[in-house]
C-alpha cells in the first residue's frame, strides 16, 4: 500500500514536470532564443504566445523585443571653443537580433557597459570637435537680443549653426550604430537630456549676463535722460518760440498803431503848418522857460515895443 | 536546598491547578481522571492514526484551496477609469475589456493588466508642488533653487546664458496595448523626452524670450514630445505642457532686477520731463497772450489819442482862420504873460545900446 503510494506521487511529479519543462510563454514585450546544447536550436521566436520544446534538453533565454532606454553617465566635456560642459544623454536602443545578442552578450546589463562603450565616446567626439552653440540650438532662428538688437548682424556669426542639435545627435546613432550591429543591437536614437555649464564656466557666464543686464540698465538710464533732456530742450525752445511770437506781434501792433497815429497828425497839421508851429512854439515857451531861466529883451522885440514908445 | 524547596512547591501547585481542571470538566467526558496523564492526548494520537490511514480529507483541502484560487483569478473587475488588457500565453487578446466584472481563463493561460486611460498622470521638473494642504502657490523660488530641482530646470539659452524654466506635462494614456507592449518604462522616457525636448526649445530662445514667452515655448515643447511619444509607439497622450515661473539662477537675478528699475526709470525721468514742459508751456502762453493785449491796448490808447489831438488841433485852427491876426496876437500874448512872470531874472536892453556886458553878471551862478 505505502510503496504504491510513493511510486505514484513521484510518478506525477516526473509528469508535471516534463509538462511544465515541454512548454514556454513568449509574452507580447518579450523574444526567446531557444538552444539545445549551447548551440541555436532553431530561429528566435518574436510572436506571442504558447511554444513547444524538447524537455531539459532545449534551454528557452527570454531577451525584451520593446523599447529599451539607455541613459548615460553625465560627464564634462569640452567643447570646441574649450568651454566645459555637463552632458548627460539618453538613448533609446532595441534588440533586433537576439541570436548575436545572446551570443555576444548574453544580458541586459552587460549590454548597458557595451552601449555605455560605444555611446559615451560618441558623444564626447561629437561635442569636442563643434562648438557649443550647436550643441543648444536646432535652427538659425533669429534671437530676440535686446542688448544686441542695435549691433545688426554682427552677433549673428556667435549665434549660427552649421548642424546643430538635432543633427548632431543624429551624427551620434551613426557614429555608434554600426559597432552596436554585431551585438544584434539597434539603436533608435542618441538624445540629449541636459547640457550645462561646469561650475567653473558657470560663474564666468554669470558674470558675462550681469555685465549684459547692467549695460542694459545704463542704456535705460541714458536712454531716459536723454529723453528727458529732449523734453525739457523741447520746452526751453517752445517757452523762447511764444515769447518771442509775442513780442513781434505786440511790436508789430504797437508799431502800427504808432505809424496810424503819427498819420493822424500828418494830416492834422498838414492843413496848417504854419499855425501848428506857431502854437507849438508856444506851449513850448510854457514849458520850457521857467524860473532858473533869464530872460534879456531888447526894446525892439515885438513884446517891448511899446515900451519906449508908444 | 532552597531552591529543590521550591520547585518542589512549584511541581505540588501543578497537579492541584490539573485537578481543579478535571474537577470542573463536565461528567459526560468519560476518559479517565487520572490527575497524571493529560486525558486529550489519547484523543489526538487516535485521529493523527486515522488521518495518515485516509488521504481523501488531503486531496479534498488541495481542491479546495485549487478551487479558489481558481475561483478568484477568473474573475476581475475593471474599475470605472481603467481598461483590462488580456494575454492568453503571453499574446495579446482584444478588444480591450471595459470597466464591469468579467470571466477570464485562470492564472497561468490568461493575465489581465489594467491600465488607468481616463486617469490624468503629471510629472512635474525642476520644482516640487508642496503637500496637498499647502497650496501651489507655494511652489516657492525657495523650492526652485533646491540643488535637487536646479538640475533639471537649469538650461541653457539661445544666447549662451542660463536660465531657470521649470514646468509640468500632464499625459493620459491613449492607446494601452502600445502603452504595455511598445516600450519599457514608458514614464521614465516621458521624463527623459521632455527634458530633452524643452530644452531643445529653450535652446533655441534668447533669455529674453524664454523670460517672456512662456506660452509660446510650452507649445512648441509640447508639439515636439508628443511627436517623440508618437515616434516612440509610447501610446501616450500629452494633455498640456505648462512652463511656471522661468527665471534666471539667483546668482544673476539682482542684475536682472535692475534693468527692470532702470526702465522704470527711464519712464519716470520722461514723465517729470513731460510734467515740466506741461507746467511751463501752457503759462507761457498765457503771458504771451497778456503781451499782445497789452500791445494792442497801447495802439488803440496812441491812435485814440491821436485822433483827439488831431480833432481838437483842427477844431481850433477852424476857428484861429476866422480872426487870424487878432487871435494869434491874442495867443502870444496870453502865452508870454504866463511865461514871463514864472521866469527868473529879466533884463530890458535898450536896442541902442550895444555894449551890454558891464551890466550884466552873467557867471553869478558859478561864482558861488
Amino acid at each position: 500500500m505505502k510503496t504504491s503510494h510513493i511510486i505514484l506521487v513521484v510518478l506525477l511529479a516526473v509528469v508535471l514536470a516534463v509538462g511544465y519543462n515541454s512548454f514556454f510563454v513568449v509574452d507580447e514585450t518579450e523574444q526567446v532564443v531557444v538552444t539545445r546544447f549551447g548551440k541555436i536550436a532553431r530561429d528566435p521566436i518574436k510572436e506571442p504566445g504558447l511554444n513547444i520544446k524538447v524537455p531539459f534538453i532545449d534551454v528557452a533565454t527570454t531577451f525584451p523585443k520593446i523599447l529599451l532606454q539607455w541613459d548615460g553617465s553625465p560627464g564634462q566635456i569640452p567643447t570646441k571653443g574649450k568651454t566645459y560642459i555637463w552632458v548627460d544623454s539618453f538613448a533609446r536602443w532595441r534588440i533586433v537580433d537576439p541570436i548575436a545578442f545572446f551570443q555576444t552578450v548574453r544580458s541586459l546589463s552587460s549590454a548597458i557597459a557595451r552601449l555605455d562603450d560605444i555611446i559615451d565616446p560618441a558623444v564626447r567626439n561629437l561635442v569636442t570637435s563643434h562648438r557649443l552653440i550647436e550643441t543648444v540650438r536646432k535652427s538659425d532662428r533669429r534671437l530676440d537680443t535686446t542688448l544686441r538688437q542695435d549691433e545688426g548682424e554682427e552677433f549673428s556669426d556667435d549665434f549660427t549653426i552649421e548642424i546643430g542639435r538635432e543633427q548632431m545627435t543624429k551624427e551620434i546613432v551613426k557614429q555608434a550604430q554600426p559597432k552596436l550591429v554585431k551585438f544584434g543591437i539597434e539603436l533608435v536614437d542618441v538624445k540629449f537630456k541636459r547640457i550645462n555649464y561646469v561650475q567653473e564656466v558657470r560663474n564666468s557666464v554669470y558674470d558675462r549676463m550681469i555685465a549684459e543686464r547692467n549695460q542694459m540698465a545704463e542704456k535705460y538710464r541714458s536712454e531716459g535722460k536723454g529723453e528727458a533732456n529732449k523734453i525739457i530742450g523741447d520746452k526751453e525752445r517752445e517757452l523762447k518760440r511764444i515769447s518771442s511770437e509775442a513780442y513781434r506781434q505786440a511790436q508789430e501792433i504797437k508799431g502800427d498803431a504808432d505809424a496810424k497815429a503819427l498819420k493822424i497828425y500828418a494830416d492834422a497839421y498838414q492843413r496848417a503848418p504854419e499855425f501848428y508851429s506857431f502854437v507849438k512854439t508856444l506851449e513850448v515857451y510854457e514849458s520850457a522857460l521857467k524860473k532858473d531861466s533869464s530872460l534879456v529883451l531888447s526894446t525892439d522885440s515885438e513884446f517891448l515895443k511899446y515900451l519906449k514908445k508908444y | 536546598m532552597d531552591t529543590g524547596k521550591s520547585m518542589n512547591w512549584d511541581w505540588e501547585k501543578l497537579q492541584q491547578q490539573q485537578k481543579k481542571r478535571t474537577g470542573q470538566r463536565p461528567e459526560g467526558g468519560g476518559h479517565g481522571g487520572n490527575g497524571g496523564t493529560p486525558p486529550q492526548m489519547d484523543d489526538i494520537v487516535n485521529k493523527f492514526k486515522d488521518f495518515n490511514f485516509s488521504w481523501l480529507p488531503v486531496l479534498l483541502i488541495i481542491l479546495a484551496v485549487v478551487v479558489v484560487f481558481l475561483g478568484s483569478s477568473m474573475f476581475y473587475t475593471i474599475d470605472l477609469d481603467e481598461v483590462g488588457i488580456i494575454q492568453r500565453f503571453g499574446r495579446y487578446i482584444p478588444p480591450e475589456r471595459l470597466p464591469g466584472l468579467h470571466f477570464k481563463w485562470p492564472a497561468g493561460i490568461e493575465k489581465v493588466t489594467k491600465v488607468k486611460v481616463k486617469r490624468v498622470y503629471k510629472e512635474e521638473f525642476g520644482f516640487e508642488t508642496l503637500k496637498a494642504t499647502e497650496s501651489r502657490a507655494f511652489t516657492t523660488d525657495k523650492n526652485l533653487f533646491d540643488s535637487k530641482n536646479v538640475g533639471e530646470s537649469l538650461m541653457l539659452t539661445g544666447d549662451l546664458n542660463v536660465a531657470l524654466v521649470p514646468w509640468i506635462v500632464q499625459y493620459r494614456i491613449k492607446d494601452p496595448v502600445k502603452y504595455l507592449f511598445e516600450v519599457r518604462d514608458v514614464e521614465q522616457l516621458l521624463r527623459d523626452m521632455s527634458e530633452a525636448a524643452m530644452r531643445l526649445v529653450v535652446g533655441d530662445r534668447s533669455i529674453n524670450e524664454v523670460i517672456s514667452n512662456r506660452l509660446e515655448i510650452a507649445n512648441e515643447a509640447m508639439s515636439i514630445l508628443q511627436k517623440e511619444m508618437d515616434e516612440a509607439q509610447s501610446g501616450i497622450s500629452i494633455d498640456t505642457v505648462e512652463l511656471k515661473k522661468t527665471n534666471v539662477p539667483p546668482e544673476v537675478q539682482p542684475s536682472f532686477n535692475d534693468v527692470n528699475q532702470a526702465l522704470q526709470e527711464k519712464e519716470r525721468s520722461i514723465q517729470e520731463a513731460k510734467k515740466d514742459y506741461n507746467m511751463a508751456v501752457p503759462a507761457a502762453e498765457g503771458d504771451a497772450q497778456r503781451i499782445v493785449k497789452a500791445a494792442e491796448g497801447y495802439a488803440l490808447e496812441r491812435v485814440n489819442n491821436a485822433e483827439g489831438d488831431a480833432k481838437r488841433f483842427i477844431a481850433v485852427y477852424n476857428e484861429y482862420k476866422n480872426a487870424e491876426d487878432v487871435t494869434k496876437r491874442r495867443l502870444y500874448l496870453e502865452t508870454l504873460s504866463r511865461v514871463i512872470p514864472n521866469m527868473g531874472e529879466k533884463y530890458i536892453v535898450d536896442a541902442e545900446q550895444n555894449n551890454l556886458l558891464p551890466l550884466l553878471n552873467l557867471g553869478k551862478e558859478s561864482e558861488k
